[in-house]
């Protein structure tokens, strides 16, 4: 349920999103952002924040950390499930086509008088199209389960944040947090370590 | 030298004592050791993740030197050349070319399975080498990826021009139509538009996939220094006599790159969890495209092999095809990067010797492999008794195409012995010359198996000979134009190098501690406590 919730918010935020705090300007607030300046401190980091108890929480890194999902504590991806209805949709789908074309719509190509039906030339392209419809669903899959591509994000307003693609991590908070604070939050971050700490507005 | 009485570097070695010199210590540019236990270092001269970025990114940023632009205009004409060709041969007829009743495929097939074949390296070194923890694999998996998908293209061409009526071709589609005709999904040939059209396919998604977060940190640069202030000069040509600015465009540079690369990277933000499904997706992808590798080059050789040609109808081909392809690709990968590593800066400290080493051995290996194959080749038309076979394999060895046979043992099993010697298989010079003779031999292996085993059929009176016309010569050389351009184009707008894996597998992006950059011995050791406890 929180996976559907989760891509609602990603693709039509203003259906599922409520500010609860703002800025002293006024400004609705989506979540805080704490920046850390190595590896090291950011995984620890996220160990401290999946003890600590968050939900919608992240760790934004310019390169896949090795074991960064048990310090996350994030569960499994159902993406190899994805890509296995792929597989079968492409191979099923290979196996009809090339039966029914050659079993039963067209057999006016007798071929050394081997049976219309026999299904041995017919394995290389359940095979490829197994492996086609694999990889479009590994890649889409993994895109819609990211909910991307979503060229917007409140994150990519905060200057700071541009640099989470070079060399920084980025730890943040939204405020749909069940114990998100923004004085609270953004204080512990500071504790565990963060070396730069902003609100981020909702926009 | 013994266990109990070893040598002085053995000794310093089994002590733990750091050796400088001398047999066991580093030479070349630092990353050629023999000791197992020394972990070399995949990015040189003690480099900052930042500096990694601003590498990489500098070469899609910056001009690329005078050299690019004339080079670029080159090919871009003779791939034009080429193009011209194709649509001589589309509104002439095949007749143009040098094929006859006999040899009925020549230089048009040879093209295409000489293009596919070079097309393996790319997905071999993304997919099975990921799938081995092959970490060097970063230095050199985006461009060979993009150099497959580049020669898949001029590959791609052959099959579809050569069928002589190209209005035609949709047939090979299982389209509905009024005609009540299908393809005949019992023929090799359709096989083989399924299987190149998946790995081209497949392999766009694959490189794809592995530049998205790589345009995410393009972008984000990009509109870093829009924010600054400091990218937003419009866009003008200057002439570069005068100095007279001209055709002033509305936007900036960077305006067009926060764009397009903002485009391309599909709002990508580095999110651990987004990074865990990519990472599953890569390793599903790598999975996947292993045996896809694997399946496509044996379906081109069954294009030959399911025939009753002697020379062609065989076992032997699917594997002796897919050995030749990797063989060819890494010749083709060696070829174009290593002048690269001249021609810009820093390239050296991301693609070191250890790397061409690796891809030399991978060479001198699949080398042997199609030595191994041609000789098995011979053998089994001797042993399997058939005339027809017998004779095919004597002409061509000693017939009229003698001297393409013997090109291709030289150029395929005879030149990359010299990398059995360690001086020459770490010299870019030595390396690039036989890179250069083994893409010559590959051509010719293509060129013997199609046209000497045609040329020679069951009777005399069907022996004839092919001769390339100057269409054939320019339409394959025009291939060699368009696929130049096109690696031409990737090295001045794309990430050339994976920034995400080149950071994951530098000390600094090992998150259980690392040392201060030239002590990598010491990330090993907290590793391992990490695991120890538990850590992960």
């Amino acid at each position: 349920m929180s996976m559907i919730t989760d891509m609602l918010s990603d693709y039509v935020p203003f259906m599922t999103r409520k500010a609860k705090f703002a800025t002293e300007t006024g400004e609705p607030i989506w979540g805080v952002m704490a920046q850390f300046d190595d590896v090291v401190n950011a995984y620890h980091a996220a160990e401290k924040m999946r003890d600590a108890g968050f939900k919608h929480w992240d760790l934004h890194t310019p390169f896949p950390i090795h074991g960064l999902e048990e310090a996350m504590g994030i569960k499994r991806t159902i993406l190899p499930f994805v890509v296995l209805g792929g597989t079968f949709t492409g191979a099923g789908g290979a196996a009809a086509l090339q039966w029914w074309v050659t079993a039963y719509a067209y057999t006016d190509i007798a071929v050394q008088g081997k049976p219309y039906g026999a299904w041995e030339p017919f394995t290389m392209i359940i095979f490829e199209l197994g492996v086609l419809l694999s990889a479009f669903a590994a890649l889409f899959g993994m895109l819609m389960l990211n909910g991307l591509p979503r060229w917007h994000h409140p994150l990519f307003r905060k200057d700071r944040f541009l640099d989470s693609s070079d060399d920084k991590f980025f730890v943040v908070v939204e405020a749909r947090d069940p114990s998100f604070n923004p004085e609270q939050t953004s204080r512990f971050l500071r504790e565990i370590g963060a070396t730069a700490v902003d609100l981020v507005e909702d926009a | 030298m013994t266990t109990l009485h070893p040598d002085k570097v053995t000794a310093d070695r089994l002590t733990g004592k750091p050796t400088s010199g001398g047999p066991q210590g580093p030479h070349g540019d630092g990353t050629l050791f023999e000791d197992p236990a020394v972990r070399t270092p995949l990015v040189l001269n003690n480099r900052s993740l930042h500096d990694v970025t601003e590498i990489v990114c500098g070469y899609a940023e910056n001009s690329p030197g005078k050299w690019w632009l004339p080079t670029f205009m080159f090919t871009a004409t003779v791939a034009g050349v080429g193009t011209l060709m194709i649509l001589y041969l589309l509104v002439t007829g095949v007749g143009v070319w040098g094929l006859n009743n006999q040899v009925g495929w020549a230089w048009d097939i040879t093209n295409f399975v000489f293009w596919i074949g070079i097309g393996h390296a790319g997905t071999l070194i993304s997919a099975i080498l990921c799938l081995f923890k092959q970490k060097w694999r970063t230095a050199v998996n985006r461009s060979a990826e993009a150099m497959t998908i580049f020669a898949v293209m001029c590959a791609g061409i052959f099959p579809g021009i050569h069928v002589g009526r190209i209005w035609f071709i949709w047939f090979v589609f299982p389209i509905p139509n009024s005609n009540a005709i299908w393809p005949n999904f019992r023929s090799p040939l359709l096989w083989d538009v399924f299987a190149v059209s998946t790995y081209a396919t497949v392999s766009a998604l694959f490189w794809f996939m592995g530049m998205i977060p790589d345009f995410a940190t393009l972008r984000d640069r990009a509109d870093k220094r829009l924010r600054a202030g400091s990218g937003t000069s419009k866009l003008c040509v200057q002439c570069p006599v005068t100095g007279i600015k001209f055709f002033h465009l509305p936007v900036s540079a960077d305006g067009i790159r926060a764009f397009v690369y903002g485009l391309l990277s599909l709002g990508w933000r580095g999110s651990g969890r987004h990074w865990h499904r990519y990472e599953a997706a890569y390793l599903i992808l790598a999975g996947i495209s292993t045996p896809l590798v694997l399946s496509v080059h044996s379906i081109v050789s069954f294009d030959f092999a399911t025939s009753v040609i002697p020379g062609w109808h065989t076992t032997i081909f699917p594997p002796y095809f897919v050995a030749g392809a990797i063989f060819g690709g890494f010749a083709m990968v060696l070829f174009l990067l290593i002048p690269a590593r001249e021609l810009f800066p820093n390239f050296k400290d991301l693609l070191t010797l250890r790397h061409l080493e690796n891809m030399a051995k991978i060479i001198l290996v699949t080398g042997m492999m199609v030595g191994f194959a041609y000789a098995m080749e011979f053998f089994i038309a001797w042993y399997g008794g058939n005339k027809f076979e017998v004779e095919v394999f004597i002409q061509r060895a000693t017939g009229p195409y003698w001297w393409a046979y013997w090109t291709m043992i030289s150029c395929n099993v005879l030149s990359p012995q010299v990398f059995w010697k360690r001086s020459m298989r770490t010299n870019p010079k030595v390396i690039w010359t036989v890179a250069l003779l083994v893409t010559i031999g590959m051509w010719f292996e293509r060129f013997v198996i199609i046209v000497s085993s045609l040329n020679r059929a069951f009777l005399p009176a069907e022996w004839h000979m092919f001769f390339p016309t100057a269409v054939d010569i320019l339409t394959f050389v025009g291939s060699c134009g368009i696929f130049m351009t096109l690696f031409l184009l990737f090295l001045r707008f794309l990430p050339v190098f994976p920034l995400a894996e080149i950071k994951a597998v530098m000390p600094q992006g090992d998150p259980h501690g690392h040392g201060d950059g030239g002590d990598h011995g010491h990330g090993d050791e907290s590793h391992l406590a990490a695991n120890q406890g538990g850590g992960h």
